[in-house]
C-alpha cells in the first residue's frame, strides 16, 4: 500500500521509458557479450560492457547530486566523496576476498598492511570478508557521513556558496587522510588487485556483464526512487525550499529537515554507484576524492539539466563519452573542451539540455494551445507563457533559484 | 493588565539594529477575534514588529505572549506558524515554480514531518478546502497555473490564501494592497473583513482609503513606539501623527 502510495505520483512517460530501457540493456547487453561469439556483428566487446558500466555508475552519481542540487538547491562539491567511500567499502571487501593469493600469501593481511610491517587487522576491517557486510557499509558510511554533516550544516543555517565550499572542503579533508598510509586504507596505491567478488572471478566475462547489468538496475531503481520522492509532497517541499526557503518555515515546515532528507538519501545513492564502480575499474585510490571530481559530476548535471531527473544522466553519459573519445583522439584539449562546455552550457543553455527542450516543447504547446482558441487571430510571439510544472520534473527557474529574501 | 484574553501582548519590546533602535519601547495589545491596522511612516518599525512575533528577529528586550500564555520569545519561526500566526510578506512571497494548487497544499495545516510528506496522499477533504480557499481567494481559474505567472495583485491574493490554509488563529498582513487597482483593494478589504470574522488580524497599510473600508481600531507607528491609537478618524486628526505624515 505505501510502496504503490510511494511509486505512482513521479512516473511520466519519460521516465518510465528511461527505466525501461536500462532494464533491457541489463539483459540485453549480457547476452550480446557472451552468447555472440567475438566475431559476429551483434557481439558487444568486453571493454565496452566495462566502459558503459562505468559511465552508469556516474549517472547514478549524477543523479544523486540531481536530488540535492536541482530538487533542494543544495551545490554540493562534494559528492564525488560519497561515492569514493562507497567505493572504499566494496574496495575493503574485495580485498579480503584475495585471501592468501596476495604476494606476500599472507592469509590474514592485505598486502599493504604486510608491507607496513602490520601484525593484525585493525578493528574496522573486521566484517568486511562478509559480503552483507560491505553491503550495510557501502550505505552506512556516506550515510552517516552526510546526516552527520548535514545535521551541522543545516541547523546552523549555511546556505549558498558556503556551503558549497565546506563539501569541498569535506573531500579534500578526505583525500588528504586516505593519502596517509597509517589510515590503513593502502595510502597512496589505494585498494586493487581485486581477484573475486562473490565467489566469482573480477575479471571473467561473465562477471562483468553481471556487474554492468547490476550498475543499470541500480540506476533503474535509482531514477524510480528520485521520481517517486520528487513527484510526493515532500519533493513539492524540496522545491519549496530551494526557490524561497525561509518561506517555508513560516508556514511551519523546517527546511534543515527537508535538506537533510535530501541529502542523506542522495549520499546513499552515490555510495551505491562507488561500490559498483570500484570492481568495474579494479582500483580504489584517494584520488577519487579529489575536489575536481565532484566538480566533474556537476557539470555533467548541469550540461544534462538539473531538476530533470534524465538530465543528468544524459549530461554523465555524454560528458563521458565525450572524455573517452577526447583523451583517445586529444588528450591534452580535454580540460579546455570541458571548460569550454561548461562555459557554453551556462551562458546558452541554462537549464540544460533536457531543461531546454522541456522548455521548448511547453512553449509550442502553448502557441498551438493559443492558436486553438483564436483561429483567425495571429498568434502573438510575445504571448508565450512558461508552462505549468509535470509532476516529476521541476524546472529551475531562470538564472537559477534565486532565493527569495522573505522579508 | 491581564493577558488572558489577549491573542497577542508586546510590553516594553526594543531591539536594536548596529544601534539603531528600530523597535523602541513598543507596547501593543490585541484582543481575541480583534481586527487591528497598524500605519506609520517608512522605516517606523511595523514590518520589524512583524519579525518579532514570527520569531524571524529576537528582541533585545520586552514581553511577547500569543495567545496570553505563550512567550512566543523562546519558539522559532517554524513552531510559531503551528502554533497558529500566519504571516503575509510585504513583498509577496510565494513558491513560483509551482502551481497555485501546489502553494495551497504545501501550507495546509497538517503534520510537519518528513515522512508523512513523503507517503502524503490528497484526501476529498482537503481538496475541498483547497477548492474553497481559491473560490475565497479568487483564484479558481489560475489553479493550475504557475504561481510565478499571477499579477503581482494575485500573488498578494495566493499568499493570502496560503495563510487561510494553515488555519492561523493569528494573521498578520504587511501591506496586502500595495500594488493593487482600486477595485482591487476593495476586494481584498472586503476579503479581510470576512475573514476577521473568525479570526484575528492584523494589518499594516499605507493606503488610507483601504484602512477607512476596514473600518477597525488604528495603531499608528513612529520610530519604533506607538504614537497615536484609536478611530481612524482620532488617529488621522491627532497633531503629532499630521506632523509625522506632513513632517518628512
Ligand atoms: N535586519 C535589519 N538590519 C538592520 N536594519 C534593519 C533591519 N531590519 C529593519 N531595519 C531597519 O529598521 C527600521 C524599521 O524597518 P521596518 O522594515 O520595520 O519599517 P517599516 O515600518 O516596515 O517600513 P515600510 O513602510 O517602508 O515597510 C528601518 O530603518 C530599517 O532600515
Ligand atoms: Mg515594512
Amino acid at each position: 500500500m505505501i510502496t504503490q502510495r510511494l511509486f505512482v505520483a513521479g512516473l511520466t512517460p519519460r521516465i518510465q521509458i528511461v527505466i525501461a530501457l536500462l532494464v533491457g540493456a541489463a539483459v540485453l547487453v549480457p547476452v550480446l557479450n557472451l552468447a555472440f561469439p567475438p566475431s559476429s556483428p551483434f557481439h558487444v566487446p568486453n571493454y565496452m560492457v566495462a566502459l558503459v558500466g562505468k559511465y552508469l555508475c556516474y549517472a547514478l552519481l549524477a543523479l544523486a547530486l540531481d536530488l540535492v542540487w536541482g530538487y533542494c538547491g543544495i551545490l554540493s562539491l562534494g559528492h564525488g566523496a560519497f561515492f569514493a567511500l562507497g567505493g572504499y567499502a566494496m574496495g575493503m571487501y574485495l580485498m579480503r576476498q584475495i585471501g592468501a593469493r596476495g604476494v606476500y600469501g599472507n592469509p590474514d593481511l592485505p598486502d599493504f598492511m604486510v608491507f607496513l610491517n602490520w601484525k593484525e587487522l585493525p578493528w574496522y576491517w573486521h566484517g568486511f570478508d562478509q559480503f552483507w557486510f560491505a553491503a550495510i557499509m557501502i550505505m552506512a558510511v556516506p550515510g552517516l557521513l552526510a546526516f552527520v554533516f548535514g545535521w551541522f550544516a543545516f541547523r546552523s543555517r549555511v546556505t549558498g556558496v558556503y556551503l558549497s565550499i565546506i563539501t569541498q572542503a569535506m573531500t579534500y579533508a578526505l583525500l588528504l587522510a586516505f593519502f596517509r598510509n597509517d589510515m590503513g586504507f593502502g595510502g597512496n596505491n589505494g585498494l586493487t588487485d581485486f581477484k573475486d567478488i562473490l565467489g566469482f572471478p573480477v575479471q571473467a566475462s561473465a562477471t562483468r556483464s553481471a556487474l554492468f547489468a547490476a550498475s543499470a538496475l541500480a540506476l533503474a531503481a535509482g531514477i524510480a526512487l528520485v521520481a517517486a520522492i520528487a513527484g510526493s509532497k515532500l519533493g513539492k517541499l524540496m522545491v519549496a525550499v530551494r526557490d524561497a526557503e525561509s518561506r517555508t518555515r513560516f508556514i511551519g515546515w523546517r527546511p534543515e529537515n527537508v535538506k537533510l532528507f535530501a541529502f542523506t538519501v542522495s549520499a546513499v545513492m552515490a555510495g551505491i554507484a562507488g561500490a559498483l564502480y570500484v570492481p568495474q575499474v579494479g582500483i580504489i585510490n584517494p584520488g577519487e576524492f579529489a575536489p575536481a571530481n565532484s566538480i566533474e559530476v556537476v557539470v555533467w548535471t548541469a550540461i544534462g539539466g538539473r531538476g530533470t531527473i534524465v538530465g543528468p544522466i544524459l549530461g554523465a553519459l555524454l560528458v563521458n563519452a565525450g572524455k573517452s573519445w577526447f583523451t583517445g583522439a586529444l588528450p591534452e584539449l580535454w580540460l579546455f573542451a570541458l571548460g569550454g562546455l561548461f562555459v557554453a552550457v551556462t551562458l546558452f543553455l541554462p537549464k540544460g539540455i533536457v531543461g531546454t527542450y522541456d522548455q521548448w516543447r511547453a512553449v509550442r504547446r502553448e502557441r498551438r494551445l493559443a492558436k486553438a482558441d483564436l483561429p483567425s487571430g495571429p498568434a502573438e510571439a510575445g504571448d508565450v507563457r512558461i508552462v505549468r510544472a509535470s509532476s516529476a520534473t521541476s524546472p529551475v527557474p531562470q538564472g537559477g533559484p534565486e532565493p527569495q529574501p522573505a522579508e | 493588565m491581564t493577558k488572558n484574553h489577549t491573542i497577542l501582548y508586546l510590553d516594553g519590546v526594543s531591539v536594536s539594529f548596529d544601534g539603531f533602535k528600530a523597535i523602541n519601547n513598543l507596547s501593543l495589545v490585541l484582543d481575541k477575534g480583534e481586527m487591528r491596522a497598524i500605519i506609520g511612516p517608512n522605516g517606523a518599525g511595523k514590518t520589524t514588529m512583524m519579525d518579532i512575533i514570527t520569531g524571524k528577529t529576537r528582541p533585545d528586550e520586552g514581553e511577547v505572549f500569543f495567545d496570553g500564555t505563550i512567550d512566543l520569545t523562546r519558539h522559532d519561526e517554524a513552531d510559531i506558524a503551528m502554533m497558529g500566526i500566519g504571516r503575509k510578506f510585504q513583498k509577496p512571497t510565494v513558491f513560483e515554480s509551482h502551481t497555485v494548487e501546489d502553494n495551497l497544499l504545501l501550507s495546509m495545516k497538517g503534520p510537519r514531518s518528513i515522512f508523512p510528506a513523503l507517503v502524503h496522499r490528497g484526501s476529498i477533504g482537503e481538496a475541498r478546502r483547497i477548492d474553497e480557499i481559491l473560490a475565497t481567494v479568487r483564484l479558481e481559474a489560475r489553479r493550475a497555473d504557475l504561481a510565478a505567472n499571477l499579477s503581482h495583485g494575485q500573488k498578494q491574493w495566493l499568499e493570502i490564501g496560503m495563510l487561510l490554509a494553515q488555519d492561523p488563529k493569528l494573521l498578520l498582513v504587511d501591506e496586502p494592497v500595495a500594488g493593487m487597482t482600486d477595485a482591487e483593494t476593495e476586494e481584498t478589504a472586503r476579503l479581510l473583513r470576512e475573514i476577521s470574522k473568525t479570526r484575528s488580524v492584523v494589518v499594516v497599510e499605507h493606503d488610507m482609503h483601504f484602512v477607512r473600508e476596514l473600518d477597525v481600531k488604528v495603531t499608528c507607528l513612529h520610530e519604533g513606539s506607538v504614537l497615536s491609537e484609536g478611530s481612524l478618524d482620532f488617529v488621522s486628526s491627532d497633531e503629532r501623527v499630521v506632523e509625522v505624515y506632513l513632517g518628512r
